[in-house]
């Protein structure tokens, strides 16, 4: 065995957190928004089978980005333990604050260890309650911290823009279809070198979309909204147009390296292990 | 679970059944895991009775009677065994309540957790098979007079239309075609059934024919519950159709359980079939 390097804590965990943020910043942006009936999550991903955002429990929603085998494997965790909670107990005993503690705790071991690579993810975890003002929006990060969201939440991708075309024009309580028009307004929203507007109208069959909507009558309030239904909600956006490098979408090739042809800055490795 | 963060085993990729998982995980919760002393227990808890089921054109119903009883005593007359599995599933119970009302709950947690986890719903003959196994792991509780006898029906989506499954306490899976029963009033409701059940019932037909059904039964067995007039409880009634499964409200029960009891005031053993021909 190799004399490792002496390296400082201060840098091991610098080294850590640009390697997760780099692998979450490959993907594309996933968006959540608060609207008068719920939650709602717009993603940009074409393949209508790996999922980004999914159902956990009867009034909780999980949404990610970042490698998909890993942020698969957390989902699976989750409807695990809300699954277990709510036979041992009741379904009313399954929280999203519960469920966000669990994720936190797991990704904050995971990423101070030094063993383990960190997990390149971020998440939402999001639960409606019976009015608007009872909806909790978390927002986790790799290192598990977590934040309460607001009104909306962007993460993955280049999440900073999204994030400002939504903050300019976000309103309370808006209707289900204002929320969807401004969500995907803003995940096609881009500017170039100069700061002017660069943008595009994603089409229809790349969305992923999906709500947890507390007007159901059934206890899971979790929806997907179906292309056709999208189309109806979104109304006529003229033409529309893929996304400009097909990137990396975390789907599309599970497990595989995420290295793109246009990032040719290789990923840090892992620190050496002291 | 003390430590707040999420244990290995759940987070290690594997099977996408519930029961499977809590029989690695947490194996006290499973309904037929437990150690029963020597003996005849089944007088020690109460009884749910008489289940019946039948299909029509565009769909199945399933209704149940609201009694349980222990022994010669009335446990319960308001006690509801006819439960949604999932979204285009029922399934009715009969035997040992308790242990009966878990595995359902077992049940339907099984079959959303397949769901919420491969993203699509397993097939109607997935989910009769899993609900077999569910009921083979209770044998050594039905040797001792805990027996769980379900029935399951719903909506193939497939196939489009209608389907019914009985079951032993071994976990045999049978498939019915038209209609069935299962609990202590099961004969006489059978009975009734074939006098009354024709393939061009519509909704409404078909539950007015499960409600007469489950009237016979509660006319000759004691251990099942007729309509109580003075409380108003009347059975409970679940329809599944291509768009889902839905109870009928109560009060739309009541009409029909009203109607039929009308009937029978005039006729106490109901309505007549012709002797001779085969007219359905």
């Amino acid at each position: 065995m190799s004399m490792p390097f002496y390296v400082s804590p201060e840098q091991l965990m610098k080294d850590r957190a640009d390697f997760a943020r780099k692998g979450i910043a490959r993907g594309r942006s996933v968006v959540a928004v608060q609207y008068g009936d719920g939650v709602l999550f717009v993603s940009e991903n074409p393949s209508q089978a790996l999922h980004k955002v999914s159902e956990i429990y009867d009034r909780i929603a999980f949404a990610a980005v970042g490698r998909y085998n890993e942020f698969e494997n957390l989902r699976i965790a989750g409807v695990r333990l809300a699954d277990m909670r709510g036979y041992a107990y009741d379904r009313r005993d399954v929280t999203g604050r519960g469920l966000a503690n669990a994720y936190a705790q797991t990704l904050g071991t995971i990423f101070s260890s030094g063993g383990e690579k960190p997990y390149e993810v971020e998440i939402f975890v999001a639960e409606i309650g019976d009015e608007a003002a009872d909806d909790q929006l978390y927002r986790l990060t790799y290192d598990g911290q977590v934040a309460d969201e607001h009104g909306f939440a962007v993460m993955g991708g280049a999440a900073d823009v999204v994030a400002s075309y939504l903050k300019e024009r976000y309103v309370d309580g808006s209707s289900l279809a204002d929320a969807l028009g401004l969500a995907v307004a803003a995940l096609g929203h881009s500017a170039n070198e100069k700061g002017d507007a660069a943008d595009r109208i994603i089409p229809t069959g790349d969305l992923e979309v999906a709500i947890l909507d507390r007007t159901r009558t059934r206890p899971r309030k979790f929806v997907r909204l179906r292309p056709a239904r999208l189309h109806e909600l979104l109304g006529d956006r003229g033409p529309a147009e893929h996304a400009p490098e097909p990137g990396v979408e975390p789907g599309a090739e599970p497990g595989a390296d995420v290295d793109s042809a246009d990032d040719t800055d290789p990923p840090p490795l892992a620190p050496p292990i002291a | 679970m003390a430590d707040p963060r999420l244990p290995a085993a759940f987070l290690q990729p594997g099977s996408s059944s519930f029961s499977d998982f809590l029989a690695e995980q947490a194996p006290d919760l499973l309904p037929g895991r437990r150690a029963v002393p020597q003996g005849h227990a089944g007088d020690l808890a109460p009884h749910g009775t008489t289940i019946v089921a039948a299909t029509f054109e565009g769909g199945v119903v399933m209704a149940g009677d609201r009694r349980a009883t222990m022994g010669n005593i009335i446990a319960q007359r308001d006690i509801e065994k006819v439960f949604p599995a999932d979204e285009f599933s029922v399934v009715g119970i009969a035997g040992s309540a308790g242990l009966a009302i878990e595995m359902v709950r077992l049940f339907q947690t099984e079959l959303e957790h397949y769901e919420k986890i491969e993203g699509t719903t397993l097939s109607m003959d997935g989910k009769a098979n899993r609900l077999a196994t569910l009921i083979r792991s209770n044998l050594a509780m039905a040797m001792q007079g805990l027996a769980v006898v379900p029935l399951f029906a719903g909506y193939d989506l497939a196939t489009d239309h209608g389907r019914i499954f009985s079951y032993d306490v071994t976990g045999g899976r049978y498939e019915e075609t038209a209609f069935h029963s299962v609990g202590s009033g099961s004969l006489f409701a059978r009975g009734s059934l074939k006098k009354l059940y024709r393939d061009d019932l519509d909704e409404t037909g078909c539950v007015t024919a499960v409600i007469q059904a489950l009237y016979d039964a509660a006319d000759d067995d004691s251990a099942t519950g007729g309509p109580d007039l003075t409380r108003r409880i009347f059975p409970v009634v679940q329809v599944i159709t291509a768009d889902g499964g839905r109870r009928i409200p109560d009060s739309a029960v009541a009409a029909i359980a009203d109607e039929v009891i009308a009937g029978r005031m005039t006729r106490p053993d109901g309505p007549s079939a012709p002797l001779t021909g085969g007219a359905r």
